[in-house]
């Protein structure tokens, strides 16, 4: 039976997993109700809560997201909308060809989405790989635009613990506000819950009181909605401060129905414990009508509590140049030439 | 370094208002007047016109002439003809291609039924756009196909239409009752008489646009219009040899007293009480989807729905809780806009009962729930209202509502479950929510109804028979059963 640290806030005879010096940087989070406390314990314990939560039917889950996909969002309503979304975007590149340029570019975009329109927002954060966030903070300096960055061996999480935490420490030092991690998916699907809760918590200790960190459960990889909605929880039994869908490097990545089952953990997780947790779908979401149907989806299965982009964010690259020329034909009335708009 | 000072949009999070999205009602081409169907041709009933009305607005909609007992003479004539001389000799094949061609002229006229449909019965567009026009569609297309397959019904080597078919049907899904009654008949070879309910005629005499359209030969389908006097006139008249009716128990018992003896063939589906039942181990979030469905689809006029909660005492707290928030969500008003999920009730009548029996669980000790979103002024609607700690004595868990009205009650065992969703004279449907295969299978067997939904509710087919046990009637529509209706066996 694997073993790992429990939440010092929840059981004080156990070793804390976070060192002091951090954990005394935040406000200990409320005290979780004894059910959620209890529910890591042990291997077993663990198992058995996990195993525990209701089940999600798919038919029902996708029937769902397809009547919400139905609304129809028109005229003040869409364009508030547009503003919001575009205030969600985490801009995103992760590939192996990112140069200092490119990211630099990115981060600029980042703060004018579409300097013809001095009225756009800014997104909500620029996110990269490790070893680009020094270049990306610089450019952000000074701005209310995060930067986010995806570390712990991203996208595979195939390392050791260390690697992954040397791989955040890397991406705090050099001025990361956000940490998106990946989840240890061969470890949850062979059973090993506690080393997926663990490694979340190692995450977690080395980001308190410093960044916010995103859990990605790679859906894809999950494969079932069962597995997603116990992935949801393991994250945020492991404290993590944002549910996140995918990587973008797996397919199927956000679907409305996988985004629906995170809104409901997030939404009974409120009801549980009071604490609210942010979610971030990511890849797969190109165009406006497609980010309108999620907001829809948080309205209405969350709560619009989620409406705010502290609350809500979009893992994308090309849906902002989508959202710039929809907001555009909202205030002109007609569609602008794609090439009016900046590539990246 | 540029760092650009650009407003921040404000959140949402206080509350982000759809802007209504009206679905434009002109797309229904309402016409000052309609005139009943008999015989290939728009005719001036003898009666005196009559109005109806949108039940979203409480406005006049449009006057329609009404046929008298001597237009449903005429009508039932128009169909024997077109019985002995056209329909019935013409071959199978034949036959079905007609029905295609009706399938199709449903299809494109789709968006006007919809909205025409809206107007005239007060859903919500997104149901008759989604719903009752598609699947009334799918209906023809259906039964179509079995138009020259008879003899694989398991009726025989060949088996033989009936002769003409009366036909009344309610006002809670005019266009697809319709469609449930007219196609399968039409498929077995059998001339049709039909009766719209008096508050929704509209759409069925667009749908015998269509069918003229589609060249049918003159009487095989005949639309009368009336109330209750000429529907009693059409099921007794002497010249039927189907009686097909979907309405209420009470008038359904008054057919049967009064065709007791006279040989004729009857199907009944009338009223229903429905129990949705939700094990603990559900998947609750989608148990909660399928109750709001089963009650609210329809505003809950729908004889189907699941209007009994039976809900496994450890997670009822949780299920009622999560159940009253998400019908919280539900958009209710106009239902024209295409956000709207529950429209109006279709009449003064229905309103005034459903406002009535809800009164009496209330006075009874029921503790009530209802929705706070905001109803319109205008029109006739119903809140999304839930009445738990009810009882089996109440006459709200007794008698049928029809309205968005659920009632909620526990159990302990499975056995409760099936103890008290068969306590009623009612038998029509069910539904089962448990993750558990073999449970479903064994509720299935013991729920006294005549369909049973496992983990899904008010999902529908042409393929799946429908219809039910005790109060809730006898006989089948859709499949091969709904098929066996209208024919006789020969060998």
């Amino acid at each position: 039976m694997t073993t790992y640290a429990a939440r010092p806030d929840q059981a004080p005879e156990t070793a804390p997993a976070a060192p002091p010096s951090t954990a005394t940087a935040t406000p200990a989070p409320p005290a979780l109700p004894s059910h959620l406390a209890g529910a890591t314990a042990d291997e077993a314990t663990l198992r058995r809560f996990l195993f525990g939560l209701p089940a999600v039917d798919p038919v029902g889950l996708e029937q769902r997201s397809a009547t919400l996909a139905t609304r129809s969002i028109k005229k003040a309503s869409k364009l508030a909308a547009i503003d919001l979304a575009i205030s969600m975007v985490d801009l995103t590149t992760l590939e192996g060809a990112d140069t200092p340029g490119k990211v630099r570019n990115l981060a600029r975009k980042a703060l004018a989405p579409d300097p013809a329109r001095p009225g756009t927002p800014q997104v909500a954060a620029v996110c990269v790989y490790p070893d680009r966030v020094a270049t990306a903070a610089d450019e952000l300096a000074g701005s209310d635009v995060k930067v986010a960055s995806v570390a712990t061996a991203f996208p595979s999480g195939r390392s050791s613990l260390e690697v992954k935490l040397a791989d955040t420490r890397l991406a705090l030092e050099s001025g990361a506000d956000e940490i998106d991690m990946v989840i240890d998916r061969g470890a949850f699907l062979a059973g090993q819950y506690g080393l997926v809760l663990e490694q979340i918590r190692a995450v977690k200790a080395e980001c308190a009181g410093r960044a916010r960190l995103k859990v990605i459960l790679e859906t894809g990889e999950l494969a079932t909605y069962d597995n997603v909605r116990r992935a949801c929880w393991l994250a945020l039994l492991g404290g993590g401060d944002f549910l996140k869908t995918s990587t973008g490097k797996v397919n199927p990545a956000a679907t409305l129905p996988l985004v629906q089952v995170l809104l409901q953990a997030v939404r009974d997780w409120r009801d549980q414990t009071g604490q609210q947790v942010a979610v971030k779908p990511a890849g797969g979401i190109r165009t406006t009508k497609d980010a309108i149907r999620h907001l829809v989806a948080v309205n209405e299965v969350a709560g619009p509590e989620w409406l705010d982009p502290h609350w809500f964010r979009f893992g994308a690259s090309s849906l902002l140049d989508d959202l710039v020329l929809q907001r555009r034909a909202q205030l002109d009335g007609h569609y602008a030439d794609p090439d009016t708009v900046a590539l990246d | 370094m540029t760092t650009q000072t650009t407003d921040r949009p404000a959140p949402l999070s206080a509350g982000w208002t759809y802007a209504p999205a009206p679905e434009n009602a002109a797309i229904a081409a309402v016409k000052d007047r309609y005139l009943p169907f008999v015989d290939g041709g728009f005719v001036e009933g003898r009666g005196e016109d009559a109005e109806t009305f949108n039940p979203g607005t409480a406005e006049v909609l449009a006057t329609v002439s009404q046929s008298t007992t001597d237009d449903v003479d005429t009508a039932v004539a128009a169909a024997r003809r077109a019985y002995d001389e056209v329909w019935g000799p013409m071959s199978g094949a034949e036959r079905g291609r007609y029905l295609f061609r009706i399938a199709r002229g449903l299809a494109e006229r789709a968006r006007e039924l919809a909205v025409l449909e809206s107007l005239d019965n007060g859903k919500p567009i997104r149901e008759t756009r989604d719903f009752d026009v598609p699947t009334a569609a799918q209906h023809f297309f259906y039964h179509a196909g079995w138009a020259d397959k008879l003899q694989h019904l398991g009726l025989g080597a060949a088996p033989r239409p009936l002769g003409v078919a009366a036909q009344v049907i309610p006002w809670n899904f005019p266009l697809l009752m319709a469609a449930w009654k007219i196609a399968p008949a039409l498929a077995a070879g059998n001339t049709v008489v039909i009766k719209p309910a008096e508050t929704t005629p509209l759409s069925v005499l667009v749908l015998a646009e269509v069918i003229a359209d589609a060249g049918l030969p003159p009487g095989v389908v005949n639309v009368v219009t009336g109330a209750g006097d000429i529907g009693s006139a059409l099921v007794n008249h002497p010249g039927v040899d189907k009686v097909a009716f979907t309405g209420s128990t009470a008038v359904g018992r008054e057919i049967q007293r009064s065709l007791a003896g006279t040989g004729r063939r009857v199907t009944l589906e009338l009223g229903g009480k429905g129990a949705n039942i939700v094990f603990d181990d559900a998947a609750l979030d989608q148990a909660v989807e399928g109750i709001v469905n089963g009650i609210f689809f329809n505003a809950g006029q729908v004889c189907c729905a699941g209007s009994r909660l039976l809900v496994q005492e450890p997670v009822a707290e949780e299920v009622l809780a999560k159940l009253e928030a998400r019908a919280q969500t539900l958009r209710i008003g106009d239902p024209l806009d295409k956000n709207t999920d529950v429209g109006a009730i279709n009449s003064p009548t229905q309103k005034a009962k459903i406002d009535e029996l809800v009164g009496s669980g209330v006075a009874e000790g029921a503790q009530v729930w209802r929705s706070s979103c905001p109803v319109p002024e205008r029109g006739w609607y119903v809140a999304p209202t839930i009445l738990s700690h009810t009882a089996g004595s109440m006459r709200v868990v007794r008698e049928e509502i029809f309205g968005p009205v659920l009632t909620v009650e526990t159990f302990r065992t499975p056995d409760e479950a099936v103890a008290k969703a068969n306590n009623t004279p009612y038998g029509l449907s069910a539904g089962v929510w448990t993750e558990k295969g073999s449970r479903a299978m064994a509720m299935a067997g013991a729920l006294k109804v005549g369909v049973v939904w496992d983990n899904t509710f008010n999902r529908f087919d042409p393929a799946a028979s429908f219809g039910g046990y005790g109060e809730s009637g006898f006989g089948r529509e859709g499949g091969r059963a709904g098929m066996a209706a209208y024919l006789e066996d020969q060998s």
